[in-house]
């Protein structure tokens, strides 16, 4: 118990200090990026660890929100106008989408989904008028929020962990309460809870909305980070990409997100400079989460870390499981 | 005002009918015992009068409310409660968790995404007097996962009656307990007061004809036999459908 | 008049293609109830196997349907293991199948890269089958249309093997009740590596003959699989009859769409899909709804 609140704060301090150990601009920008990509796998994790609603297609989510920021943007207004554009627009889409997949659950949301993600894919490709199709919309510069300038890789990641941190807690406060509670319910035990008096339906849409707008931050974020935003960022692997990052890190968990994002990021821009197979290996890695640690990186880890606690600390006796008389 | 009147109930799946014109009147405070052989439906009747199935005809009236089109999960705050023949707890969680999830679902809190669960101690104590009631209370924070079948019938139990209902359906509470297990089911099932109903299916017939005051004898979705527990066990009919003849 | 009998012979042809595709990954998610995400990269590896054999290997260039045979072949031992090393340990687990799959496809889509490179490979049309046939003032591309014909063989086939065989009518029991199945003394995981490798098979199959028509390059995985989706949701899981009809309905809108309306094509696509969800969730034939 103390040895968790140490790691934690120990955590938070690295996190602030970061630009301070973390030697160059471009490892800083990694961080960032791996920042408001754990905010992409905490809003999925929201429905698909929590919830039980596996969704292939929440890149087309956050796309949706990085393109209303390039549009507004484009179209001449402001940048406050441009994220509070994106934040609703991208809420309502959820609105949408989450309606049009808990017709189904299961393999049928997975596969709803991946379609969704697909159709909204198909328009950024083809709807040149709105999108510029793959030649997408490019950006020019970032907002000062409160006059804080944010061009530089130090400024733009103080941000990115303010509003990580904020993601983060907000999240921690709705998996422990009520409604929390009934979602990890809906998704283990959805006819008992029916009739246990929850509003199946409903408590799932609420949970969509809320994933929703963190999809949406994220792809604010991701589009004042990449300066561009092209259908690449919505098609079909990067649906995957945020997936495996949730379940490899620990699906329903609040910190194996994080884990799973950090564990991509690093392969995709750290790995993928000195190897250019880094893609088999993601692949590789994956298969052997499944195969180590099918529970993910955070839980597994957390069970090995108590196995060998346990040798330590007894040595000789004979392991005995916990909780039994 | 009965508690629970079922009237021309019928279901069919394709061809197959589960559900027979069904009639049924339990008054509050009765002791009903549902019993047939296997496939007779039972469970059937169940899933309608919770309302997990709909109906293709018929009525279902709770104290008099006509709940034939209210949506199942309104049934539940209509006082209607249920234990599974399966049981379908919460795996991930400890008892007492189980058991305040049911707690929660009746209560406006469940829509709240803000407070923290942990520190609801009214639900949490609630819980505990549930569990107090079937026996569980001294290993309430235990993990469902290192729970007895036996324990685990009963902490179904605790739930429904957690949720203080005015009809309470227990699907096969005894099945698959052994003897200790079944006099300690059978005494917290006493020791519910008459201000709740219960309608209950079991096969293990010693157990149940002591707890049942009125009987009804299903047999392929229809009522064959009903009335108290000397007349049905005296009818002929009731012999004809558990021997053949 | 020319326009739309090559637009509906290619609809036809492209709806040959997606059976040939489709009815692999229905079966084996009728069967087994895994989505078995990597179904994409198998096409494409036996597409590239297959141009492969049929561009020459270590000197020998081999004919197009020997080369077709064995990619299927090939592809089919790598399903086989795949699943008795891999899918076998997860039953019922849909987030850890989905991991898998994945990082699965990641790995081929990434070797195949590593081994064929970026660039589109076209690959030859059989020479036998080069060419135009007329009817009267019609022409019909020839290979396109003996397309069609092998994949009316190959749905024949299948036919054949679910309906008249004895491991048919023990797929079919378990695609019901995979349950029951057991009980009744189904070998049924047996039954799923046979039934894996064949729709791993059929995909790679699919993938070389597709090769004349698609040609092979990095990405065919990610442009096929969510059409072979749509026709399962489509036609339904674990029906052949389902297959058939929903790659015909999508071999359809996709060519008349693109032709018609090329800014809306996708959303065109997938239309139809979100509909039979909406109204019809086990899909036209399915047995069952996911």
């Amino acid at each position: 118990m103390i040895a968790r609140i140490i790691a934690l704060a120990a955590g938070f301090v690295a996190l602030v200090t970061l630009p301070y150990w973390m030697h160059g601009e471009y490892y800083i920008n990694v961080s960032s990026q791996i920042l408001f990509s754990a905010i992409f796998a905490l809003g999925l994790n929201i429905i698909a660890g929590y919830g039980g609603l596996v969704s292939l297609g929440h890149a087309g989510l956050l796309g949706i929100a990085a393109y209303s920021t390039g549009y507004m943007l484009q179209a001449g207004f402001g940048h406050t106008l441009a994220i509070l554009a994106a934040l609703v627009i991208g809420v309502a889409s959820m609105a949408v989408y989450a309606v049009l997949a808990l017709r189904a659950t299961g393999i049928g949301f997975i596969m709803i989904t991946l379609a969704l993600g697909e159709i909204i894919w198909g328009l950024a490709y083809r709807w040149i008028s709105i999108t510029n199709g793959d030649n997408g919309i490019n950006l020019h510069g970032r907002p000062e929020p409160f006059g804080f300038a944010i061009e530089s890789a130090r400024n733009f990641y103080y941000v990115t962990l303010v509003v990580f941190l904020v993601s983060f807690a907000a999240v921690t406060v709705f998996v422990r309460s009520p409604l929390g509670a009934a979602l990890m319910g809906t998704r283990d035990q959805p006819r008992r809870m029916n009739a246990l008096g929850y509003h199946v339906w409903a408590i799932r849409f609420w949970a969509c909305m809320f994933s929703g707008l963190l999809t949406a931050i994220s792809g604010i974020l991701f589009v004042y980070y990449t300066q561009f935003i092209s259908p690449q960022a919505l098609d079909l692997t990067a649906s995957a990409e945020v997936l495996l990052m949730v379940i490899s890190g620990g699906a329903g968990t609040l910190f194996g997100p994080i884990v799973g994002a950090a564990l991509v990021v690093v392969v995709k821009s750290v790995v993928s400079g000195f190897l250019e197979r880094w893609n088999m290996l993601l692949g590789f890695i994956f298969v052997a989460i499944v195969i180590l640690m099918p529970e993910g990186l955070v839980p597994g880890s957390a069970r090995l870390w108590r196995l060998a606690w346990r040798r330590l600390t007894a040595p000789g006796k004979a392991a005995v499981p916990e909780g039994k008389p | 005002m009965s508690a629970l009147t079922i009237a021309g109930l019928c279901k069919s799946f394709g061809g197959l009918h589960v559900t027979g014109n069904v009639d049924l009147n339990v008054e509050p405070g009765e002791r009903r015992l549902i019993i047939g052989p296997n496939g007779a439906g039972k469970t059937t009747l169940f899933n309608l009068i919770t309302g997990e199935i709909t109906p293709d005809s018929g009525s279902i009236q709770l104290f008099g409310q006509d709940i034939t089109k209210t949506p199942s999960r309104r049934r539940a705050h209509l006082g209607m409660a249920r234990t599974y023949q399966i049981i379908t707890l919460f795996p991930h969680d400890s008892i007492v968790h189980n058991v305040s999830l049911a707690l929660l679902g009746l209560s406006p809190l469940r829509w709240n995404p803000f407070i923290d669960m942990r520190r609801q101690g009214h639900i949490t104590e609630r819980a505990r007097t549930a569990l107090q009631r079937v026996g569980l209370a001294h290993i309430a924070e235990r993990p469902l996962t290192q729970t007895s079948y036996g324990e685990r019938r009963r902490v179904e139990i605790a739930m429904a009656l957690a949720q203080n209902p005015k009809v309470l359906l227990l699907d096969e509470p005894f099945a698959g307990l052994s003897i200790d297990e079944r006099r300690d089911v059978h005494a917290c099932l006493m020791a519910i007061p008459r201000d709740v109903t219960i309608v209950m299916i079991e096969h293990n017939m010693d157990v149940a004809l002591e707890f049942a005051e009125r009987i009804t004898l299903l047999h392929f979705g229809e009522v064959i036999v009903e009335g108290n527990r000397a007349e049905v066990v005296a009818d002929p009919r009731t012999r004809e459908v558990y021997l053949g003849h | 008049m020319t326009f739309w009998l090559l637009l509906t012979i290619n609809s036809i042809t492209f709806g040959g293609l997606l059976f040939l595709l489709a009815a692999g990954f229905s079966l084996i998610f009728g069967l087994m109830r895994i989505p078995n995400l990597t179904h994409g990269s198998l096409f494409m590896l036996g597409a590239y196997f297959g141009a492969t054999f049929v561009g020459g290997l270590l000197g020998t260039v081999f004919n197009f349907w020997l080369a077709a045979l064995m990619a299927a072949v090939l592809v089919a031992a790598f399903g086989a293991l795949i699943e008795r090393l891999l899918l076998r340990r997860l039953p019922g687990q849909p987030l850890a199948q989905v991991l898998v799959t994945l990082g699965i496809s990641f790995i081929v889509a990434d070797f195949c890269l590593m081994v064929w490179g970026g660039d589109p490979i076209a690959v030859a049309t059989p020479e036998s089958l080069i060419g135009i046939v007329r009817y009267g003032t019609l022409a019909f591309p020839l290979y396109r249309i003996a397309v069609i014909g092998i994949a009316a063989v190959v749905a024949a086939g299948l036919w054949l093997l679910l309906d008249r065989t004895r491991l048919g009518a023990m797929i079919r029991a378990g695609v019901d009740d995979p349950d029951m199945a057991r009980v009744v003394g189904i070998r049924v995981s047996q039954l799923f590596t046979v039934v894996f490798s064949l729709g791993a098979g059929i995909a790679a199959f699919a993938g070389v003959i597709g090769g004349p028509i698609l040609s092979v390059y990095p990405g065919l995985d990610q442009y096929m699989l969510p059409l072979a989706l749509v026709v399962v949701i489509l036609g339904g899981s674990g029906s052949l009859v389902g297959s058939i009809v929903g790659s015909l309905v999508i071999g359809f809108i996709y060519n008349f769409g693109q032709a018609l309306l090329p800014e809306l094509a996708y959303f065109v696509l997938f239309l139809p899909m979100l509909l039979v969800l909406l109204l019809r969730p086990q899909g036209l034939f399915g047995r069952f709804v996911p």
